[in-house]
């Protein structure tokens, strides 16, 4: 007998290899833990996913759909940020009428709100720009919206700017999820709906808020950021996530 | 027919739009030629034998605009407008911005001046922040406007006017442009093309690229200069100081055989504004205003540009979106000046720069009074540009200008500021207001192009009477009409900011002038 098949006693035995799913992605096979998602193996594999309300340390929502893909036997298009995977699942991560589709939802995005890139705070750094960018996209083929969007610069320190909001929820999440202050959620309906602090007050007014600016650094946009900074100079640091999740996890 | 008592139904804006362009010529610049009419019932009445030619765009200039002549049953010139026919509205659409973000959206206003807006901008959020800025981005800042100033004069002097001086006023309206003089001069089209890429450089350097370049911030400048390019920029001074001492001779050269042009082109009496600092110099980025009149006597010195309102009066006229801004203290009427090239020389005691001042001797004597033709803006312009690279060089060479410190950070202390600038066209004011938090709740702009309106109107005006006249209408006329306004170097993308619906006036008039009809809508 092996070292490695000695189970020591009171401690759990090490899950069966029966569980393993083996999966094909883009026509190559992969085997994952069935609670894994299709973005989980991607990821882990280096296969490009795009999308943009997820973020590794916080919960998936597919709130973008950009993550869309195709699955054999299914005739939806599936999100892999949410979506496990089975055995003998077929994914294909990359097509023409994904593009289509992603182009597609990046446009809308666009169009929904009053995204102004040459005088945003967060030109040349922002998901939103790059993904456009990186998916191609040249037109918006969509009529604008031009919605009359508030900007609300009660906080001390931070700036929301409804404008350039894509609505991905990752500052719900991180203010739920790792700060535990939960000031951050939504409200309202299909297209009305907006981000709001508290119970839709004025920021800066915030009882709950602990000003720890985890939302700000998470947003993929210019839609939060530090007051006082000129065009373009917004640069989103997140490299705190993963580890702050790391270390929470590893003291549970 | 004068005798038509009954009052006439007018046409709306777009009949009449399409009545003349029925009457639009083919080429860059059309005549058109109708009969001020009017219909009842769906008779037409022929009101008057009198025409009225419409330039329509005006060429070579920055913006979209037209120019409508009016002439008499002698075919002579009674009125003339020049009518700017876009509308940015930036005053208007940056409410609710919070206002770091206002330099880098003003200078989206313009892509030959945008270092103006911002400077300007930058400055009247300085005033919002309450902050004295770091000696060293006072310094960048400077030289960021100085390199601006070249390279847009070049582009006004070489690629837009000087096929007008070079080829002549008559030439081919084919060959009138950059292509033209490079076959005629290449020398001259290459110097001018170099120095503006000279400017640009620079503010590629500065900014990191040469169009819309964002570094320039409330508090101060985004970067600090390195050495590299410090040295970089030096090493081209020589070469561009030497073009600009070849053009001024060859202007100088050319001046001669434009006796009738400077005769009638804006010339009359006027006052003129400007920037100067505090020792009488001439200045492009801060110091106190100036007024003198057309003897060159100073009206008004050391106003601080925060007070603006207090001398200078903006107002609408109907058929234009372009705002005319005057002097206070004289009135509508009488309080026309002009801003600009020309009005700087003129209200400045000396350059402060070796050349330059040579150069500013020689223009004064041009004239014992101010220097009074709006033809010599272009000569004017390169002095200008001649100090723009004298001052360069030493603000460049002075060691504080790698000083790393760059940026002073505060939170909005004031709800109100002004930032006042010499852009290359003239004086420029950014006046914002804000909110407790920081947003903009209220902007005015004035631009130097609107303050040079009732000049460049009146310039007009005066070309016209002398060059357009009687049954034949030629190129070489219409086209001195067209010059005139090159020589202010209007800007009409940066000045075309006034909200509100156009206010749109039709006046139908008798041969003697009387007024039959008139509809006005505000």
């Amino acid at each position: 007998m092996s070292p490695t098949n000695v189970v020591k006693p009171g401690t759990k035995p090490v899950q069966p290899a029966s569980n393993v799913k083996t999966l094909q992605i883009d026509g190559k096979d992969f085997s994952a833990r069935p609670e894994e998602t299709i973005l989980d193996v991607a990821r882990q594999n280096k296969i490009f996913i795009p999308r943009l309300c997820e973020l590794e340390g916080l919960s998936d929502v597919g709130a973008c759909r950009l993550c869309l893909v195709e699955v054999k036997g299914s005739n939806k298009l599936l999100p892999a940020c949410v979506t496990r995977v089975y055995e003998g699942m077929e994914v294909t991560t990359n097509s023409p009428r994904l593009a289509a589709y992603r182009r597609m939802i990046i446009e809308l995005l666009f169009t929904e709100r009053n995204h102004i890139c040459s005088v945003c705070v967060s030109n040349g750094h922002c998901d939103l720009q790059w993904m456009a960018q990186k998916l191609g996209l040249t037109h918006v083929h969509f009529p604008y919206r031009y919605p009359k969007a508030n900007v609300d610069a009660s906080h001390e320190r931070f700036v929301i700017d409804h404008n350039r909001c894509i609505l991905c929820t990752r500052c719900v999440r991180v203010c739920d999820e790792i700060e535990g202050a939960h000031v951050w959620d939504v409200m309202g309906r299909g297209i009305d709906a907006k981000v709001v602090t508290d119970l839709n007050e004025a920021w800066g007014n915030s009882e709950t808020c602990t000003s720890c600016g985890k939302c700000v650094h998470v947003c993929p946009t210019g839609a939060l950021s530090e007051k006082g900074h000129a065009v373009a100079e917004m640069e989103k640091r997140r490299h705190f996530l993963p580890y702050l999740t790391m270390m929470r996890e590893s003291q549970e | 027919m004068s005798g038509v008592e009954e009052p006439i139904i007018l046409l709306g804006r777009n009949d009449i739009e399409k009545l003349l362009s029925r009457h639009l010529c083919a080429g860059l610049i059309g005549f058109r030629r109708f009969r001020d009419c009017g219909v009842v019932e769906g008779q037409e009445h022929i009101v008057a034998e009198r025409r009225t030619i419409v330039i329509d765009p005006v060429t070579r200039i920055e913006g979209h605009s037209k120019i409508t002549l009016h002439l008499n049953e002698e075919g002579q010139v009674y009125d003339a407008q020049f009518h700017v026919t876009q509308f940015r509205g930036f005053e208007k659409f940056c409410e609710g911005r919070p206002f770091s973000e206002m330099p880098a959206l003003m200078a989206r206003i313009c892509g030959i001046c945008p270092v103006s807006h911002l400077i300007a901008s930058a400055k009247a959020c300085d005033a919002l922040l309450a902050v004295r800025i770091p000696p060293t981005a006072d310094k960048l800042r400077r030289i960021f406007g100085l390199a601006q100033v070249v390279q847009s004069h070049a582009l006004s002097l070489f690629h837009l006017s000087s096929p007008d001086i070079l080829l002549g006023m008559d030439a081919d309206p084919a060959k009138s442009n950059i292509f033209g003089v490079l076959e005629k001069n290449p020398q001259l089209a290459k110097d001018g093309i170099a120095l503006r890429k000279f400017g640009q450089q620079i503010i590629e350097r500065l900014g990191g690229k040469r169009i819309h370049p964002a570094w320039v911030v409330p508090g101060g400048v985004s970067d600090p200069l390195t050495a590299d390019d410090r040295d970089a920029i030096l090493k081209t001074i020589p070469d561009a100081l030497a073009i600009a001492e070849r053009s001024i001779v060859w202007l100088k050269g050319t001046i001669e055989g434009f006796r009738q042009e400077i005769a009638s082109f804006g010339n009359f009496p006027t006052l003129f504004m400007g920037i100067v600092k505090p020792d009488g110099g001439l200045t492009f980025y801060d110091g106190k205003i100036r007024f003198v009149d057309a003897s060159g006597t100073l009206v008004a010195k050391d106003l601080d540009p925060a007070d603006y309102q207090e001398f200078l009066g903006e107002k609408v006229e109907p058929w234009s979106y372009l705002k005319s801004t005057y002097y206070k203290p004289k009135g509508y009427s009488e309080g026309v000046y002009r801003v600009g090239p020309l009005a700087r020389l003129n209200v400045a005691d000396r350059c402060g720069t070796p050349r330059a001042d040579q150069e500013l001797a020689e223009f004064q004597e041009l004239q014992r009074t101010a220097v009074l033709s709006s033809f010599h803006y272009h000569h004017a312009r390169l002095i200008e540009i001649l100090y723009c690279i004298e001052r360069m060089e030493s603000l460049l060479n002075d060691p504080e200008i790698l000083d790393k410190h760059v940026r002073a950070i505060a939170k909005a202390n004031a709800l109100e500021g002004v930032g006042a600038a010499e852009a290359p066209r003239g004086t420029l004011f950014h006046h914002y207001k804000i909110d407790e938090q920081g947003l903009i709740r209220w902007a005015n702009l004035v631009i130097a192009t609107g303050q040079n309106n009732l000049a460049m109107n009146k310039s007009v005006l005066q070309v016209a009477k002398h060059y357009v006249k009687g049954e034949k209408i030629t190129h070489g006329m219409l086209n001195r009409v067209e010059a005139v306004i090159r020589a202010y170097d209007p800007c009409l993308s940066c000045s075309t900011h006034a909200a509100g619906q156009m206010a749109l006036q039709i006046q139908l008039l008798s041969p003697d002038g009387a007024v039959l009809d008139e509809v006005v809508r505000n």
